[in-house]
């Protein structure tokens, strides 16, 4: 019954309560909303790239070498010769190797040369594998297959004729051999999306009337008869091996980081990930800490309307007293009543964060390659949950020891 | 039978200087008593310190025989809850609650008036205080001045506590309801066998008393500063 009226002094009180209630709701939905999308970010982030138990490079920083090979950022500081790419794959430990070239662009998209062969080993979040939205993969030398951003963003389909610029922001373009777009692939929520991806002959076919980044004066191999030429392939940038076993993973590692003809660098891409990942971690670490602070703001707005609540209650106290309460009994209901205000304000919160889930989700896949699962709450969201409602009963303490001191001092007797 | 309050040489000094002095002052079981004083002698700190929630400088307490100087403060709470009923001058209810909420109220706090306590006893007192029916599921906020005074009484007697104080309960009525107010109270005190200590400045009540004493003649001469 003394529950039944604390909820009903509450009641008795419902627009500053509910505004209370509301602020640690929105303040909760914010915490929980951070935390989840910092977790869905690191997922998604680590699971750019999976499957793949070594990426292979022209020596340079590990992090550097998954930047532009996995996530087109930044260049490539030197390729690799296709020997030594010959030299790793051909390896009895290595099950397959799929080159990859860059360097050259589309408007503001990396364009990549590789083999067939990276469509079917590209993973990403453990076993999404790359699909097609519409058309085929490359079939022509001058195909180009398109991730979903990239479509999107400049309307391409299937079809649509596009010029490959030599390098990146550069003005010089293969316009003399244009490529068309035999297929749109589906959202992978990686770079993959905002990639131009082409076969690694095609990529030798644009660059054959080049020299030293820069096109032989008065040469131009018509398109025709470079479908009929050889092509092959004198460097690459990178390579996706994966090893037969993963036991050999790190021996493979050392051999090819000790390679003589070549200073070559191999990395795990998820040991690189996590290094990446602690770089940009602060800043969601930060994040996740000022969260954490707007839920103790709308703590302490609740412990100032308790306060400022006592003043017009010691009439409700005395009654209390009189009744025989002891100036425990008002220390525990006011603690009570902020311990249900904070409860109510972090189920609301719940529900609010599982609200604008559902409401944002597609959104933010669409916008940011960000899925974010919707499952019950995990025990960190509970332990969360549990710590909102637990710094309310902490900060309530404040307005419950004065609330005690004033029904001792006041007895049944009101002064003012 | 012991009585059911014995006060005997209590003092209480304000800040300042003043002093509240009582020699000597007893209710039996049953005995209704009017406590006359001005506004200002003290009569809300004897209450206080009757019901235990002010502690005298010196002497005894005794309700229904028990020393409440000589308890813990959280015991002197539990007798409080036990042994007396309160009746405040006004708003004497939790305006949030309902009727019956604030009648059984005393209940919650005291394990004997729960046990003493017919299920049906809130329905009776409202009956016999002449509260319309249907009542106890109001809301206390909603019940006129003189509704609410009868609803304090329903929640001072419930649970049959041997001492009902109150604090000028009538002066916010008019007389002729401060008539009827009286008249039912009486009838309920009656019933429980509750002694009744109320202090008030209208020294017209006395009629109705078994005994009528004036603060200024129970205390010693207040020692005023120099």
């Amino acid at each position: 019954m003394i529950f039944r009226l604390a909820l009903a002094s509450l009641g008795a009180r419902a627009v500053t309560v509910a505004m209370t209630v509301l602020a640690i709701a929105l303040s909760t939905a914010l915490f929980l909303g951070v935390e989840k999308v910092r977790t869905g970010a690191k997922e998604s982030f680590a699971g750019t790239i999976a499957g793949t138990d070594l990426i292979v490079g022209a020596r340079t920083g590990a992090v550097q070498l998954l930047l532009y090979s996995v996530f087109r950022i930044g260049n490539p500081t030197n390729n690799i010769t296709w020997e030594s790419f010959q030299d790793i794959a051909a390896r009895d430990d290595v099950a397959w190797a799929v080159p990859i070239t860059l360097g050259d662009s589309h408007r503001q998209f990396r364009v990549m040369g590789t083999t067939p062969e990276f469509f079917e080993r590209y993973r990403f979040r453990r076993d999404g594998r790359i699909t097609l939205e519409e058309g085929t993969l490359n079939e022509d030398l001058f195909d180009a297959v398109i991730g979903a951003d990239v479509a999107r963003t400049l309307d391409y389909g299937v079809d649509t004729p596009l010029i490959i610029a030599h390098g990146i922001g550069s003005f010089s373009e293969h316009d003399n051999l244009p490529f068309r777009v035999s297929g749109v692939l589906a959202r992978t929520g990686t770079p993959v999306d905002r990639t131009i991806i082409i076969s690694l002959r095609g990529w030798e076919a644009i660059h054959v009337d080049w020299r030293n980044g820069a096109p032989i004066p008065g040469q131009s191999t018509p398109a025709d008869r470079l479908r009929k030429m050889a092509l092959p392939s004198a460097e690459i940038t990178a390579a996706l091996v994966g090893m037969e076993s993963r036991l050999r993973i790190f021996q493979a590692q050392r051999d090819i980081n000790t390679y003589r003809e070549e200073p070559l660098l191999a990395i795990l891409p998820g040991v690189a990930l996590t290094e990446l990942w602690g770089i940009v971690g602060l800043a969601e670490r930060a994040l996740l800490a000022v969260a954490g602070m707007v839920v103790v703001t709308a703590l302490i707005g609740m412990m100032a309307t308790l306060f400022a609540s006592l003043a017009a209650r010691r009439r409700e106290m005395a009654i209390y007293r009189a009744m025989g309460a002891g100036p425990r009994t008002i220390l525990l209901m006011l603690m009570l009543e902020a311990v249900v205000m904070a409860l109510a304000g972090a189920a609301l919160g719940l529900a609010l964060l599982y609200a604008g889930l559902f409401a944002l989700r597609p959104a933010l896949d669409a916008a940011f390659g960000l899925w974010l699962p919707v499952g019950l709450p995990g025990a960190r969201e509970w332990a969360m949950l549990g710590g909102v409602v637990l710094a309310g009963a902490i900060v309530s303490a404040l307005p419950a020891v004065r609330a005690y001191r004033i029904s001792l001092a006041d007895g049944m007797q009101v002064r003012s | 039978m012991e009585s059911a309050l014995r006060v005997s040489g209590v003092r209480h000094s304000w800040p300042g200087g003043f002093t509240l002095d009582v020699p000597h002052l007893s209710l039996e079981a049953g005995e209704s008593v009017l406590l006359l004083g001005r506004s200002g002698s003290g009569k809300s700190t004897l209450l206080s310190l009757i019901c235990g929630t002010l502690t005298p400088a010196a002497g005894e307490v005794r309700v229904a025989g028990t020393d409440l100087t000589g308890l813990r403060p959280a015991a002197r709470d539990r007798l409080r809850a036990d042994r007396i009923g309160v009746i405040f001058q006004q708003f004497n209810l939790l305006p949030f609650g309902t009727v019956r909420d604030n009648i059984t109220l005393p209940l919650r706090f005291s394990a004997q008036r729960r046990a003493r306590s017919a299920p049906d006893e809130a329905e009776a007192l409202c009956r016999g205080l002449d509260l319309p029916a249907g009542v106890l599921d109001m809301q206390a906020a909603h019940l006129s001045v003189g509704q609410q005074q009868r609803v304090a009484v329903a929640r001072a007697l419930i649970g049959a506590p041997g001492l009902v104080v109150a604090d000028e309960p009538t002066s916010a009525l008019d007389e002729g309801s401060q008539t009827a107010f009286l008249d039912l109270m009486f009838a309920q005190l009656a019933r429980t066998r509750a002694a009744l200590l109320m202090v008030s400045h209208d020294a017209r009540l006395g009629a109705r008393f078994d005994r009528t004493l004036r603060l200024e003649e129970l205390t010693r001469p207040a020692t005023l500063p120099a």
